[in-house]
């Protein structure tokens, strides 16, 4: 009894037949998801099946349109919630691409940041002097250099600083559930391990991360507990960790014949 | 009407001052009679000068010129950037205030108009301009600066030349300054507004820099929505000189500035940023041009408006590299900010190139902020009115971050900045 009890107050996410088409071109076909807090997923697939639509769908993204089914976060359909009220709620998106922000510099951006979701949260703005002290210990964590914060929002970084100011943000804002899309595109080894190390260090039981990725690379330092392929907008196939390293040796022709074949 | 307004003035020209000295009298003659003959400008085809600005709502007034008057050092201070670590020179509708200016003593020599015979003049040519021979025809006062390569560098200049809106009163002040070889300095030049009447400000400044001067020039526009003002800029560089001017523009019912920088000089840099704010029914025309006529100088431009209400701004000139300019550098660009439907922008800058061996990049934009920079804010919590507050500044913070004196900045944000209407992005 008490064990049931436990794991519904775990229960995160709940994707339900999740359509959704863009410009009336369904990309999302039926998608169900279910994830609960201190859980790692991955979501695999081929460029242009759907992942990062799926990403974007979960954070509030404007210009898609759900046509059915549901987005179930911590109890409550959020299909209609605005951008950013799902992040002060708790969800995070590091983006693919992340933006440049001409002329609006990083300390400002974080700070507003902070302090709208410290607002939700019933708390004060922080002070100049707080907030610079909280900056510079999650800057730390992703050895970001301490200039940056005084430029503008990723202009003129260098992809690598661009996925580790991502990071950076994941920390410094600790949200509950985690979405990152492609981060260890463009980025290499030692980068890699500094941004894995950032999200390792982020992950506990109070949280999940859902990871998106083309490639497995990522996954060999962020060990995840389910991984998802997903294949022209459906999740074709779902199992644990080892169904990264297969699709790696295999490829995921592997898993389209598998599919078309019946097995 | 406008033969009515020239008679009208006519009148006004004659009792004017006439215990002048000479050579003042004859040059205000000279611009008069031109004024006569050309008139004022007509926006029309072919006249690239003025194609997209309408001055019939000025010209159909009948303007009174204006009289000096006595002003509270407050009111100025509540309209104008100060700092009490400035000097500070006042000028009320087109008079130079000595009550409430303080006049630096060394490094510098400062004389009103009157006194001085001088160069005064040689920098504008009238001779195809009707507000430029207006100037000239009822200068009412004027400031002759040089400055001398002793001057106190950490010192700002600050002119101020306020317009107290006093109901159908033009006034033409004359600002000139020669920064002697080798000189450096900060200067403030400032067009503020007092109430919100029907009149019009008709300025002209003249900055020659001998070799080796530097100036670093700030020119704000901030007037009250009733008003007019209409200035002109005349630049002279000579050679390894280097000459930095930002401009901000915000009010005025029509706006207009015309900058020519003549670069005559090698070795020189000419850097030429603007800002530019409307909203309501303002209209905002910059002409702003640059003329290499020597090799090996270099020259940025780079000018930036942000557009509401129903505002409509201009910007229009020419960066011209003459066949002698050889190995110039220059590049120019107009970006704008968009923030209503009905406001317009007609932005067309252009480049003549004569040289063969140079480097040049021109470019104009009307955009507006993407969708992916407002999702990525939103994304973070930061609702859209933050959100788009924060991406209005930081494209003007493309201009004013360059801005180095802090009491200036703060007046550039509040006046600027703050007085725009909140806006959300909308997608
Ligand atoms: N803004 C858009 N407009 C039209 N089609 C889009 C847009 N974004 C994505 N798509 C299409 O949706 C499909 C899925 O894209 P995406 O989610 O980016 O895939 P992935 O991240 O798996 O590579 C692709 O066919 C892509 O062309
Ligand atoms: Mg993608």
């Amino acid at each position: 009894m008490g064990k049931i009890m436990n794991d519904r107050n775990k229960k995160l996410l709940n994707v339900n037949d999740l359509h959704v088409s863009i410009d009336d071109k369904e990309i999302l076909k039926g998608i169900n998801l279910s994830v609960n807090l201190g859980e790692v997923h991955a979501i695999m697939g081929p460029n242009g099946s759907g992942k990062s639509t799926l990403a974007n769908v979960l954070s509030g993204r404007p210009g898609y349109s759900i046509t059915s089914g549901s987005i179930e976060y911590l109890g409550e359909n959020i299909n209609e919630e605005l951008p950013e009220i799902r992040a002060r709620k708790g969800i995070f998106l590091a983006f693919q691409y992340p933006v440049e922000l001409p002329g609006v510099r990083t300390w400002q951006f974080l700070k507003s940041s902070v302090d709208a979701i410290r607002k939700e949260n019933g708390e004060k703005e922080l002070g100049v002097k707080e907030f610079d002290q909280l900056l510079e210990v999650h800057r730390n964590k992703v050895e970001m250099n301490p200039d940056l914060v005084k430029r503008s929002v990723n202009e003129g970084f260098s992809g690598g600083e661009k996925k580790r100011n991502e990071i950076m943000q994941l920390s410094l804002l600790n949200p509950t559930f985690a979405l990152l899309d492609e981060t260890d595109s463009g980025l290499d080894i030692d980068a890699l391990r500094i941004v894995s190390n950032g999200v390792n260090e982020f992950k506990s039981e109070s949280n999940a991360v859902l990871i998106v990725t083309h490639y497995q690379r990522i996954l060999d330092y962020i060990k995840p507990d389910f991984v998802h392929v997903l294949v022209d907008g459906n999740i074709v196939k779902s199992g644990d960790g080892n169904l990264a390293l297969e699709l790696e040796e295999k490829g995921y022709e592997w898993i389209k014949e598998s599919i078309s074949s019946g097995n | 009407m406008l033969k009515e307004y020239l008679s009208s003035l006519d009148e006004q020209f004659v009792s004017q001052n006439q215990s002048e000295q000479e050579w003042l009298r004859s040059l205000k003659l000279e611009a008069f009679n031109t004024l006569r003959e050309i008139g004022f400008p007509v926006s029309r085809k072919g006249n690239e000068k003025w194609k997209y600005t309408s001055v019939s709502p000025i010209v159909n007034n009948v303007f009174l010129l204006s009289k000096p008057k006595d002003i509270n050092i407050d009111e100025i201070k509540k309209q104008a950037p100060w700092s009490d670590d400035w000097y500070n020179i006042v000028f009320v509708d087109g008079f130079i205030n000595k009550n409430i200016s303080n006049i630096p003593d060394s490094g510098i020599s400062v004389s009103s108009l009157g006194l001085s015979e001088n160069s005064i003049g040689e920098l504008i040519d009238f001779s195809d301009d009707g507000f430029a021979a207006l100037n000239s025809a009822f200068l009412s006062d004027g400031l002759i600066v040089s400055i001398e390569d002793s001057f106190d560098t950490s010192k700002v200049l600050n002119i101020i030349f306020y317009n107290s809106g006093t109901e159908l009163e033009f006034n033409n002040p004359r600002l000139h300054i020669t920064a002697e070889e080798n000189s450096s300095s900060v200067i403030i030049e400032s067009y503020v507004g007092g109430s919100n009447q029907n009149s019009l400000t008709n300025s002209v400044t003249e900055m020659e820099l001998k070799s080796s001067a530097k100036i670093t020039h700030y020119r704000l526009m901030s007037e009250s929505n009733n008003t007019y003002n209409v200035g002109y800029g005349r630049v002279r560089l000579s050679d390894d000189t280097e000459f930095y001017s930002s401009s901000f523009f915000r009010g005025a019912n029509i706006g207009r500035y015309d900058l020519n920088v003549l670069v005559d000089g090698e070795r020189s840099h000419c850097d030429l940023k603007g800002l530019y704010v409307t909203s309501d029914e303002q209209h905002m025309d910059n002409f702003i041009n640059i003329d290499h006529a020597k090799p090996n100088s270099s020259s940025n431009l780079f000018y930036k408006g942000i557009l509401s209400g129903k505002s409509k701004a201009v910007f229009g000139g020419t960066v011209l590299v003459r066949k002698e300019a050889q190995k110039t550098f220059s590049v120019q660009s107009d970006k704008n900010l968009i923030l209503s439907d009905q406001a317009e922008v007609d932005s067309k800058p252009a480049l003549f190139i004569y040289a063969d061996d140079v480097q040049c990049a021109h470019g104009a934009t009307a955009g507006n902020i993407d969708e992916d920079s407002v999702f990525y804010m939103r994304s973070r919590g930061i609702d859209l009115e933050a959100a788009s507050k924060l991406l209005i500044y930081g494209f003007a913070d493309e201009i004013i971050s360059f801005v180095e004196e802090t009491e200036l900045k703060n007046f550039i944000e509040q006046k600027f900045l703050e007085s725009l209407p909140s806006y959300k992005f909308e997608f």
